[in-house]
């Protein structure tokens, strides 16, 4: 069958079609449809495959787990900076080994179109010594996806799926394969390989060890791994990913003149880079995000100049590639003709008319004068465009709960007041287990909790704090004389002013949750939001 | 044959729509298609731009390289100039004349459409009011990419069938006005 799809969904549909049980993910820009579009397939619904959304990566990546343990397939999706979350999950799963097969998607956003870096998961797999695949166009994206499951049920191991922005949104035309049934429910074989006390790690982790030898010989015999021979011998080209497509781009309808090696199986397949590198005279490492196959190809006092790439200048080091710089590295003139007018000024994206957040950030900046600048910490969220004029709130935002340990922390060294600013969805992702420090120690901080009942920055998905905030920080031991729900809308803007400055200049611990929900949920998702609050309250 | 076309504005104005009916167009008429697109933060009221490529042969770079767009279709006068190194020389420029005012520092908008008409191929609507005229302000980029017509490589009724499709959801009354919109624009024709 022919579809329209982004890269996204073309993993989507490559998963159900690989007969996953289950996709377990925490939105983030770029890998948030991958879920969606599962969550709206009709054949994930007849198959009653598990599409709700996790607290976060971490908890993601270990339901997967758990699923694949119970012998089923199962998907994880997660941006970039997820897998740091997720992280100790994922480096022992690679000791542990998996049951039923357990593939990662991990969005990379090189440029930060939507992050606040720029990190290349390609590390992450070589850290945690496990095979990575990286799709150059949306056909491979959706047959690498199905190709992973295999790969991980063949060696016993998670795979790592590695996406970049430029895919993941970018639609085009795939052909799909016909579906194949889920797997069945089983115990697995040996069942102590999950048990990673020290005496079977040490097994586990030499059997992993085992296993590169033969990733490596799948990785030089892979046909996604593919030389394309050419005539110029002067410049030998190493392109992984969507590096090809700009490459191919430079010479339109002719072909390549030099030879190509196109990667997208991990392992380094060594043997072809080899055979390459001894007939070329120059080679040219094309790679999104970080040169990690031109830092391991180059050596280290950069003595022989043979290779090419952003360590060596030829490509620029940080920021995505496109057509242009791709076609610079070749030593091809491009066509611009035109510039960018002066009077072009920038048009940075805004909080929405009528945000509840806008309404937060004024009550809060009308108590500036009185508690000093620069005293608000920050999270990820739209609020973080708080950070920005004409708002100026915020002053920090460095990952996902970091706001309320920071404003903790700042506490601790002596400022006073301090005030963490985090969203509803972001709290419980990684703020509670920060609160619960603040609130052992009862520190002088007040966390603002600011609720418009959605994951808004990704699109208003479900959050998993919703009806659950008032009873999640009383279980945490916030004292109730210091818990206080607020509406933000500008004609309770005194009000709001004064119950923020009274928990400002509590010295404990206090918390205060702006509830107000997010203005782009559709009515028919608000009238489901206020059902699930109400039965949550209720219990 | 291949087309490539800049679409650019202001998140939320219908950047997407317009991409998504040329997709689905070409892939009725049997053509390749790419399309990137921008999702996440900028959609809050931030420039966005989509790349659409259309052609008979396989299209390898999801995204257009600078000079070599056929056609800019921008929802507000001062985003099409963002993306001038994108056009090849001589490609084509069809904008609404609208400014879209939410910063504080949008130069003078006759500056700005100044700029504009010093490219020979350059075609400035009020698809705005024309939209308000048959219902809906939010109908001009259907009215913008009927204005373009005659440099897609689409025909007129592969783009209103790819109108329906899309539209279909949202009911009959959606669809009639996305359709109208595009007609009047077709009716502005660019060589006129």
């Amino acid at each position: 069958m022919k579809l329209l799809v982004l890269g996204n969904e073309a993993i989507a549909q490559g998963a159900i079609d690989a007969g996953i049980s289950g996709v377990y993910a925490y939105p983030g820009t770029p890998s948030t449809e991958i879920t969606q579009y599962i969550q709206k397939s009709k054949i994930a619904k007849e198959r009653a495959i598990h599409t709700d959304w996790s607290a976060n990566e971490k908890t993601a990546t270990e339901a997967a787990l758990g699923m694949s343990y119970a012998g089923k397939r199962a998907l994880v999706c997660m941006k970039h900076v997820g897998l740091n979350v997720a992280s100790d999950a994922f480096m022992n799963m690679a000791i542990s080994g998996v049951n039923g097969g357990l593939v990662l998607i991990i969005a990379d956003d090189p440029s930060m179109h939507s992050s606040q870096n720029e990190q290349d998961s390609r590390f992450y797999g070589k850290f945690a010594l496990v095979p990575i695949l990286e799709p150059c166009n949306q056909q491979e994206a959706y047959d690498l996806t199905r190709f992973a499951f295999d790969l991980s049920e063949k060696y016993d191991l998670p795979v790592i799926l590695r996406m970049v922005t430029r895919l993941s949104h970018s639609r085009s035309i795939i052909e799909t394969q016909e579906s194949r049934g889920e797997n069945n429910l089983t115990i697995p074989k040996y069942a102590n390989n999950f048990k990673l006390i020290p005496a079977y790690a040490k097994d586990q982790y030499i059997r992993l060890v085992a296993k590169q030898n033969d990733l490596l010989a799948d990785s030089e015999t892979s046909p996604y791994n593919q030389f394309i021979d050419a005539k110029d011998y002067s410049i030998g080209i190493i392109t992984t990913g969507i590096a090809y497509n700009y490459v191919m781009e430079n010479f339109e309808d002719k072909p390549c003149p030099y030879p190509i090696l196109k990667l997208s199986q991990y392992p380094v397949p060594k043997q072809k880079i080899k055979k390459l590198y001894q007939s070329c005279d120059t080679i040219l490492v094309l790679e999104e995000g970080y040169p990690i196959i031109e830092e391991r190809l180059k050596d280290y006092f950069d003595i022989d100049t043979k290779v090419k790439g952003r360590l060596s200048g030829d490509v620029p080091r940080t920021g995505e590639l496109n057509p242009n710089i791709v076609g610079k590295a070749l030593g091809l003139t491009d066509d611009t003709t035109y510039k960018i007018p002066n009077i072009v000024t920038g048009r940075p994206p805004e909080l929405c008319v009528g945000c509840a957040h806008r309404d937060l950030f004024d009550s809060i900046n009308t108590l500036i004068p009185e508690i000093g600048e620069k005293h608000v910490f920050g999270d990820i969220g739209c609020y973080a465009l708080g950070s920005l004029p004409p708002f100026n709130t915020i002053n920090t935002l460095i990952d996902m709960g970091a706001s309320i340990p920071m404003a903790k922390g700042a506490s601790d060294a002596g400022l006073f007041p301090t005030i963490a600013v985090i969203g509803d969805s972001t709290f419980t992702h990684s703020g509670m287990t920060g609160l619960l420090d603040a609130v052992n120690e009862n520190s002088p901080i007040t966390v603002i909790i600011s609720d418009n009942s959605a994951v808004a920055m990704t699109g208003a998905q479900d959050s998993a704090a919703l009806g659950r905030l008032v009873a999640i920080c009383k279980g945490i031991g916030v004292p109730e004389e210091h818990l206080v729900v607020i509406n933000p809308l500008h004609k309770n803007h005194d009000i709001n002013v004064d119950i923020i400055r009274k928990e400002l200049f509590y010295k404990g611990i206090s918390v205060i949750i702006a509830q107000r929900a997010c203005v782009q949920i559709p009515k028919l998702q608000k009238d489901k939001i206020k059902e699930t609050i109400l039965a949550r309250t209720q219990n | 044959m291949k087309t490539n076309i800049i679409l650019a504005g202001v998140g939320g104005q219908g950047i997407l729509s317009i991409a998504a009916i040329l997709d689905t167009a070409a892939l009725q008429q049997n053509l390749y298609v790419k399309q990137s697109e921008v999702h996440g933060m900028s959609q809050r009221g931030g420039a966005v731009e989509s790349h659409v490529r259309i052609s008979d042969k396989p299209i390898f770079s999801d995204l257009i390289p600078s000079g070599k767009a056929d056609l800019i279709i921008a929802l507000e006068p001062m985003e099409l100039l963002r993306y001038l190194p994108f056009l090849k020389k001589d490609g084509w420029l069809v904008t609404d004349s609208n400014p879209f005012e939410n910063i504080a520092n949008y130069p003078d908008l006759e500056n700005v459409l100044k700029e504009i008409k010093t490219h020979k191929n350059h075609k400035i609507i009020d698809a705005l009011n024309i939209a308000k005229n048959i219902g809906n302000s939010k109908a001009a980029n259907m009215v913008l990419l009927g204005a373009a017509i005659s440099i897609l490589p689409l025909s007129k009724d592969v783009i209103l069938n790819a109108i329906k499709t899309l539209f279909d959801k949202k009911g009959e009354r959606i669809i009639d006005l996305n359709t109208e919109a595009f007609l009047k624009g077709t009716n502005t024709n660019l060589n006129q």
